[in-house]
């Protein structure tokens, strides 16, 4: 008897975690504990059934709300462009060329002779640099859940893309567009995004074709090729 | 109920949740995301918004009565919180932690500019009067459906926590950084919104034989 009162606070404990643990987010150790219990009560188990069945209803209840209009995407990066604007936020570039450009202009030309060689050197180090951080970013790169690679039997045709630093939301947005493309993953190192360029499966010929017409549109792509 | 929050409170920015097991990948990506936002990046932001924006726009629309304008008004401030803030963040709790404890802030704070008894008589009128002809209402309706509708006739408060432990799939620990509450009161909570849930059901005709 009160062994069996002793036992109460824990049931109404496990019971409490029924519905994290039907949604799978208790600790391990939490866990095992309502693996332990359900296995030896069974009216702990019924009433787990309970809150399976309530859990199915509030997913099957949220999946049917629908989802925002694309006027929320537009409103919210015009929003974005418009702050850009008016602040100096800036990503973090070093520009070495515009740095040594505005160096020389003020050079005599004896000192323009010694710059070249101060030039050579300088570009030596950028390159330098630029394999540091195209190694580094290797290092670091990153695969999201949500996006992982797609089987060999997902349809559609892909590219990878990067684009002109220039372009402006809209650009790529209009670009997406035009083309009926959309955004599949990314950004990898080095910025690179990975975008279907149809829906449907296309022979090789066909994706390089279609990979050639979008690379014309410089204003927005950077780089681009034909990926599996 | 009473939601009162003058001001943005700095929690909303840096809070001390920590990222279950699941979705550890998914977490890093966001992280990675979110990084690039504090630098400018667009695309970045492109696709965390790609990513998070219909659960966000779904957790808000519940909150808010259904209400899909005023849950499209305000995921917008959302994100675009997420760009002014992204600098702030200190990846000690999922991005859709975040997301969500911003998306809530808001919510809450358009709904104390709208009389609560407006609200209540949305959710009153949103679902059939169960206590007509309970009976009828059982042979004509699934269980399925019945339990649908008297989730939907929740209080807010009540709808919130099983929608972000059920949908959303928070801890116990993030829905008490999300709410704002302990997690001694999430659970206490979760238990009253699921025996609620029982009485509207029952009303219904629908006998689950608990609590």
């Amino acid at each position: 008897m009160i062994a069996s009162r002793d036992k109460a606070p824990e049931r109404e404990d496990i019971e409490a975690l029924l519905p994290w643990h039907a949604a799978g987010t208790l600790s391990r150790r939490d866990a095992d504990r309502v693996e332990q219990a359900l296995a030896q009560d069974a009216e702990l188990a019924r009433r787990f059934e309970l809150v399976r069945e309530e859990m199915a209803e509030t997913i099957h209840l949220n999946e049917t709300l629908g989802a925002p209009s694309a006027r929320v995407a537009q409103r919210l990066f015009a929003a974005i462009d418009a702050e850009e604007d008016k602040t100096t936020r800036r990503p973090l570039k070093f520009d070495l060329g515009g740095w040594l450009a505005g160096l020389v202009e003020h050079f005599s030309p004896r000192a323009l002779a010694w710059s070249g060689v101060a030039a050579a050197v300088a570009i030596l180090l950028q390159a330098g640099l630029l394999a540091g951080v195209f190694l580094g970013e290797r290092g670091h790169s990153y695969q999201t859940a949500s996006y992982g690679e797609p089987t060999a039997s997902a349809p559609g045709a892909y590219a990878l893309v990067r684009f002109n630093p220039n372009a402006s939301v809209g650009d790529i947005t209009k670009f997406f567009d035009q083309h009926k493309a959309s955004l599949v993953e990314g950004p990898r190192a080095g910025g690179i995004y990975r975008i279907q360029v149809s829906k449907t499966n296309l022979s090789r010929d066909e994706l390089a074709k279609l990979v050639a017409q979008l690379a014309e549109d410089k204003n927005v792509v950077a780089f681009i090729a034909p990926t599996p | 109920m009473t939601y009162v929050t003058d001001n943005e409170p700095d929690w909303l920015l840096a809070r001390p949740i920590h990222e279950p097991t699941v979705g550890g990948m998914q977490a890093t990506s966001d992280e990675a995301l979110i990084s690039r936002i504090a630098t400018g990046d667009r695309l970045a932001m492109q696709v965390l918004y790609a990513r998070h924006h219909v659960r966000v726009y779904r957790f808000v629309l519940r909150l808010v009565g259904g209400n899909a304008a005023v849950a499209e008004d305000l995921i917008s401030d959302v994100f675009l919180d997420v760009w002014r803030q992204a600098g702030k963040f200190e990846a000690r709790s999922a991005a859709s932690t975040w997301l969500l404890a911003i998306a809530r802030f808001k919510a809450l704070s358009a709904m104390r500019r709208k009389p609560e008894e407006e609200l209540d008589e949305e959710t009153a009128g949103a679902i059939e009067d169960p206590a007509d002809d309970p009976e009828v209402t059982a042979q004509k309706k699934d269980k399925g459906e019945i339990l649908r509708k008297c989730l939907t006739a929740l209080s807010p408060e009540h709808r919130e926590i099983i929608d972000l432990v059920y949908y959303h799939e928070k801890s116990v620990e993030e829905v008490a950084g999300i709410v704002g509450i302990p997690e001694a009161t999430v659970k206490t909570r979760m238990f009253y919104a699921r025996k609620k849930l029982s009485e509207l059901l029952k009303a219904a005709g629908v006998d689950r034989g608990w609590p």
